[in-house]
């Protein structure tokens, strides 16, 4: 038997697409955060109004990332931002090879701010660096507060959390949600973590969400 | 099911070496973050699956799990976090992550006549 020492990483192969992706965008001075939530936390419907209560201030791109259809995509692209489809044909993940192949589609030059939005995952997604600033975790009221202790990679590694339907919380919803036990289980893991409550349906918390977009725009300059 | 991805690299990595040393592998070990979210039996079946009719079929895969490490910021304690419950053991204080493991491919074993 012979035994060799290896000591390679195995997603070395990612890695060095999303260090070429993170490259590309610090050159173009650009923003990048990759989404990630359960199926039907409201991603998408984040992002529209997201884009709608920006317009005129920042510019705002999307990466639509699905294991089939582009349904999101013309979600997106209804509110007149440009955005791009990727089906990933099954795999419950984004990888930073597609994203590579996509971002020139998209027309770099004129946006401050580009959105990826991850297959609908709250687990898979957290493991592939696709070569953003950072990672925002969407959490809605309707999936339980006992997710971040279930799931604690994402809610770790994330530099927001956003949790939204909070409209079913004051129209009497029964749900199983108490927003400050999420808030301090999500803290005991990311003590920097930013956390806005907000209701993409009604737009209540937008305001402090949509400012913390604009900052960190300006942040690079 | 991400251990898909992973078994389609450990398999590209495993095979390039394999054909280096012109020899069969019969075990790989290899080691993980708890962040990494690796089930050894998706893994171990995603491999098979991917490994079939390569040379790596019927190739074992060992799977080390390391732990999440902290640093407490008040008494500089480095220790492994429990998930469900962090504190500091030592004082109970404030704690930064430190970087999770990454996935690691750490040896081969080959065949030999």
């Amino acid at each position: 038997m012979l035994k060799v020492n290896i000591g390679r990483k195995i997603l070395s192969a990612n890695e060095e697409y999303a260090r070429k992706n993170s490259r590309f965008l610090a050159e173009q001075k650009k923003l990048c955060l990759n989404m990630i939530s359960s199926p039907g936390s409201g991603k998408t419907t984040i992002l529209a109004r997201t884009i709608t209560e920006l317009k005129g201030e920042i510019k705002i791109g999307v990466i639509e990332g699905d294991i089939k259809t582009d349904i999101d995509t013309e979600r997106i692209r209804a509110t007149e931002a440009p955005a791009v489809q990727i089906n990933t044909d099954g795999a419950c993940h984004l990888s930073a090879v597609q994203v590579s192949k996509v971002l020139e589609r998209l027309p770099i030059e004129d946006l401050n701010l580009i959105f990826i939005e991850n297959v609908g995952n709250l687990v898979c997604p957290s493991s592939f660096e696709l070569g953003e600033n950072g990672k925002v975790v969407v959490l809605s009221v309707a999936e339980g507060d006992d997710k971040p202790a279930k799931y604690p990679a994402i809610f770790a590694k994330s530099k927001v959390l956003l949790i939204n339907k909070i409209d079913m919380l004051a129209a009497g919803v029964q749900v199983d949600f108490d927003i400050e036990r999420v808030k301090a289980d999500v803290r005991k893991l990311n003590k920097d973590i930013e956390i806005f409550t907000i209701s993409a349906k009604t737009g209540e918390g937008f305001a402090g969400w949509c400012n913390w977009l604009v900052k960190s725009v300006k942040a690079l300059g | 099911m991400h251990e898909t991805m992973v078994a389609q690299s450990l398999l590209a990595a495993v095979s390039s070496e394999a054909a280096k040393q012109n020899a069969t592998p019969v075990c790989a070990q290899i080691s993980c973050g708890a962040f990494d979210a690796i089930n050894d039996e998706a893994l171990c079946f995603a491999f098979e699956v991917v490994g079939r009719g390569t040379v790596c079929e019927g190739m074992k895969l060992e799977i080390e799990h390391k732990p999440i490490r902290a640093r407490c910021k008040n008494c500089e304690e480095i220790f492994e976090i429990e998930l469900s419950s962090p504190t500091c053991p030592k004082c109970g204080g404030d704690f930064e992550l430190l970087p999770s493991e990454p996935l690691m491919l750490e040896t081969i074993e080959f065949e030999t006549e």
